[in-house]
């Protein structure tokens, strides 16, 4: 009944609204409006045009200054500051351009909007705006482009041979980490060795592999002002490791180990303070679609001190003390592949890092 | 004066007898309008299945902004249109995934490419150019029938029980190639995949013809130099599509190989479902550098033939010649070259070695040059002239708004160091959908407004757009600038819902206002479809040369028919923009008036 209501209500108002259009219509052929170039709407349409840019205008600042303490979300690694004030500065660039450009449009279709006793300027070309239109613009992007690359060297350069290292794993759909343990190397993991308990695919035939510590779930523990290397893997579909408060970001590509490091200068609690929430946490984004759970890909992140993170390092089991039962069975069955597997590792470890 | 010669031929298009050299006379129903040669036939087909699509497109993503506009509302409302894709009052998200990829696939390849080119590339070419037809009449109705295969194909993906492609409408693998990933992949990627393959065996078709055309069949004294920017712009938008559309066949090939047949192009190691795959040795990222490769030139096939109509309608309406010509040439050539070396900036955090994310840094930023060129170059045009705000009008000064605004955060999206806060985030989005999907779709209003006239014959009423563009333009700006404000936050792309991360907790307002704005501005799109539908039948007669332009389509009959001259084909003896020349009678001197009639005007070096 509601529907049909409603559905007559729209039908009345479709109606209403085609007879307005035809009595504009009517009033317009009255009037003689066709029979002119430019009627009463040309001047209304320019007005509406300087309209635009003056409310638009201020509606444009007024609402960017508003959402402000939303979207400047607090930076927490070394990088991340570089980032964000050549980010602001580029948009101060940008922002002056795009007024400018802004003013002179709205405002010279204002300004020059039609009348019958005028003619319009015969104006076909200058070479001397052209070149210095062109030249500015270019000076400028040189510019940016250099800053920008000296950047993006400096954050993708390999990781300092001290680098604290996590590797992280994405699978549909949530994130496993895997600590290298004492020996500071990972083992060798395969995706054939996968199953319920041993997600990774840790080959535990390896001995670099036995100090590994691994997490299907629960927080990333990495500490303050060290550098920080993410050994970024995906065992399915491509994901992305995304954390917007360190400014990293890096596909997690199934079949292509890929990396990001930093060095984050904010632990957990400071953060805390920062923005407020007792409860902060550093939250690890999945960015690129991956399937059903792509939206709830979540991990999350702790910063420590370094004592309180070495201290927390050490409480932990690894891998193969947790999975006595697996790390029997892999011994005995793959011997002969693991010394293959070791003569392989050392060099694959160091083009890695 | 040229526009009294013209209007004796007015009703030329019932006078079969005086179509001299062509004898298609008294063709049945079905062979001129259906299976029709005649590019002016073609160009409407276009046109009317790319309003369509545009229109399903736009559907879908109203109803995906409306699951992150209100996401605690129940939906059953929607169980009528979407059957079992609501569950329980919420919508499926591996429909939602499906949703943004289609609304991606439609808006960027069914409207923007194959509604664009293929509506005005077919439309002007020949009338501009001074041409009876296109080089291939056959071949151009192939284009079309291809295309209209390839758009049920992709139509009736989305009614599959797995539903349509869901990963993206960049379809990276593996997810893509996996259905155990997600069920989209099934069928639904094949059938994205056959209809893909269709609209590129289309748009080779309509391209080659285009350049053809271009290249041979120029009507006298029409030297390259005095072409109507359109041409130009359709001219390089064909020679792009080209070049780029084979290598996404190519791409596309190896996709269906590693999905059907076993290979291992695109996979590698992959433990998916409970089971390892014995796929190893292929890479994710070679798919991505293929995509690209037709992926960024694609985004200026969409764009470049709004170049050119944009241009073309803000000489004739600022009533000045267009400001600095052969620069406008020269940006346009460059953009175009440069289209093809800048394919990987997609790609800075793929996992691609970062040395190549500096190289395409820089070639990227290189191409905001020519970009800012022509955005000056529109805004000189508009100084001093003496401007006619049709609607044509009001919408190309829109896109250059648009242009303008999308185009400069491409500035940060193509700095590889801040790519990595901004990439795949909102702030792309906002980017992508001002700078090519709104501008675009601008410049097709512009155009379709423009030559309707010419297409139909008659006039599409002025007052309803006014509020069509007005609405649509006040929309788009509220929809995508607070866009960029979640985007700098962080907000991903391609997310169901965001509540389970406390990072983007606070943007519930914002996303609900974002989908407020997209909605109304789609509703808006209906003023035009009426205006369009109406105006067909019972709109306002043309005059032959309603806009008292210079191009050559404006010397036809109010209605052109086969052949488009029922005499012989006027010769062309002066550049498109003689607007407001000092010393001639009127503001225009159309391009077919020999310098020997126009004593008073000419310039120095102006002789025939």
């Amino acid at each position: 009944m509601i529907t049909i209501a409603i559905l007559l209500v729209l039908a009345l108002l479709a109606v209403v609204l085609y007879l307005l259009f035809r009595l504009q219509i009517l009033s317009s052929v009255f009037r003689g409006t066709y029979a002119k170039r430019a009627s009463t709407s040309n001047r209304v349409n320019a007005t509406f045009f300087l309209a635009f840019l003056i409310i638009g205008g201020i509606a444009f600042f007024w609402s960017f200054a508003d959402s402000m303490e939303d979207f400047m979300i607090p930076v927490a690694s070394v990088h991340a500051v570089w980032i964000e004030s050549m980010f602001w500065t580029t948009m101060a660039i940008l922002g002056i351009v795009f007024v400018l450009t802004h003013i002179l449009l709205f405002w010279y279709s204002y300004r020059y909007q039609y009348s019958a006793d005028k003619k319009a300027y015969y104006y076909p070309h200058n070479n001397k705006l052209e070149v210095i239109w062109t030249i500015i613009p270019a000076v400028v992007m040189a510019l940016l482009v250099f800053s920008g690359w000296k950047a993006w060297t400096k954050i993708t350069n390999p990781a300092p041979a001290d680098a604290v290292v996590v590797e992280i794993v994405g699978k549909q759909f949530n994130w496993l980490y895997r600590y290298p343990g004492k020996d500071n190397i990972l083992g060798v993991a395969k995706h054939t060795l996968i199953d319920a308990t041993n997600e990774m695919g840790i080959d535990l035939s390896d001995p670099k592999a036995l100090d590994d510590i691994y997490f299907g779930a629960g927080d990333i523990h990495i500490p303050k002002g060290r550098p920080v290397l993410f050994r970024i893997r995906s065992r399915d579909v491509t994901h992305d490791v995304y954390q917007p408060n360190f400014r990293i970001q890096m596909h997690a590509v199934p079949g292509m180990p890929t990396k990001f490091w930093f060095v984050p200068t904010k632990t957990t609690a400071e953060m805390a303070t920062e923005t407020g929430n007792p409860d902060f946490k550093y939250e690890i984004v999945c960015n690129q679609i991956c399937g059903r759970g792509h939206f709830a890909m979540r991990a999350t992140l702790v910063v420590d001190e370094p004592e309180d993170y070495e201290k927390w390092l050490a409480e932990q089991k690894t891998f193969a003390e947790q999975n006595p039962d697996l790390l029997a069975k892999m011994q005995a069955k793959t011997t002969p592949v693991v010394t293959v597997e070791k003569k392989a590792e050392p060099v694959k470890e160091k083009a890695a890092l | 004066m040229a526009s009294t010669d013209i209007s004796l031929h007015k009703d030329v298009h019932h006078d079969h007898e005086a179509h001299d050299d062509h004898d298609h006379h008294d063709q049945h129903f079905i062979f001129k309008y259906i299976f029709s040669q005649d590019h002016k036939v073609i160009a409407k087909q276009f046109l009317i299945t790319g309003i369509i699509w545009a229109f399903i497109g736009g559907a879908l993503s109203s109803i995906f902004r409306i699951q992150l506009g209100w996401p605690q509302a129940t939906l059953e409302w929607l169980e009528p249109i979407l059957g079992k894709w609501v569950e329980g009052g919420k919508l499926n998200p591996e429909f939602y995934l499906g949703l943004v990829t289609m609304h991606g696939t439609i808006m960027v390849f069914f409207v923007l490419t194959a509604g664009l080119s293929g509506t005005f590339s077919n439309f002007l070419i020949p009338l501009q150019i001074g041409a009876r037809d296109m080089a291939s009449g056959f071949l151009n109705m192939l284009s079309y029938w291809f295309f209209f295969l390839s758009s049920i194909v992709m139509f009736l993906s989305l009614f599959l029980e797995t539903g349509p492609a869901s990963a993206g409408w960049t379809i990276y693998p593996p997810l893509s190639a996996l259905p155990q990933a997600i069920p989209g992949s099934g069928a639904g990627m094949t059938m994205w995949i056959v209809a893909m393959a269709l609209f590129i065996v289309s748009s080779l078709l309509g391209s080659i013809n285009y350049i053809t055309t271009v290249i041979n069949l120029r009507t006298p004294g029409m030297s390259m130099t005095k072409l109507p920017l359109t041409i130009w712009a359709f001219f390089l938008t064909a020679i792009l599509g080209v070049l780029s559309f084979p290598v996404l066949f190519s791409c596309v090939l190896l996709l269906i190989f590693d999905r059907s047949f076993g290979t291992s192009f695109y996979l590698s190691e992959i433990y998916v479902a409970g089971e390892a795959l014995a796929n190893v040795g292929g890479s994710p990222i070679l798919f991505q550098h293929l995509f690209w490769f037709l992926g960024h030139p694609e985004v200026y096939i969409v764009i470049l033939p709004g170049f050119g109509i944009v241009s073309e309608i803000i000489a004739t309406n600022a009533r000045k010649p267009i400001f600095g010509y052969r620069a406008m040439i020269g940006s346009m050539l460059g953009i175009s070259l440069l289209s093809f070396i800048v394919w990987a900036h997609h790609m800075f955090v793929s996992g691609m070695n970062p040395f190549l994310g500096s190289v395409f840094m820089f070639l990227t930023l290189i191409i905001a040059v020519p970009s800012a060129v022509k955005v000056f170059n529109w805004i000189a045009t508009l100084w001093r002239g003496n401007i006619v705000f049709t609607v044509p009008m009001l919408f190309s000064i829109g896109f250059v708004s648009l242009f303008i605004s999308g185009g400069l955060t491409g500035i940060i999206l193509g700095n590889s160091a801040l790519d990595i806060q901004v990439h795949n985030t909102y702030f792309v989005v906002a980017h992508f959908h001002l700078v090519m999907g709104s501008s675009a779709f601008f410049g097709m209003f512009a155009g379709v407004y423009h030559w309707f006239p010419k297409m139909f014959g008659r006039m599409m009423d002025e007052k309803l757009g006014y509020v069509h563009f007005w609405l649509t333009f006040i929309g788009v700006y509220m929809v995508f600038m607070p866009m960029h404000y979640v985007g700098i936050a962080g907000f991903p792309r391609r997310y169901y819902s965001w509540t389970s991360f406390d990072l983007f907790q606070s943007f519930a307002n914002i996303n609900m206002y974002i989908s407020l704005a997209a909605i109304i501005a789609w509703l808006a799109q209906f003023i035009f479809a009426f205006n369009f539908i109406y105006s067909i039948f019972r709109g306002r007669r043309a005059s032959a040369n309603p806009w008292r332009s210079n191009t050559l389509e404006w010397t036809t009959p109010v209605l052109p028919g086969h052949g488009n001259w029922p005499g012989p084909i006027p010769v062309v003896y002066r550049w498109p923009y003689d607007y407001s020349k000092p010393g001639a009678e009127e503001d225009f001197i159309p391009q077919h008036i020999p310098y020997s009639q126009t004593q008073s005007s000419n310039l120095p070096h102006d002789k025939d």
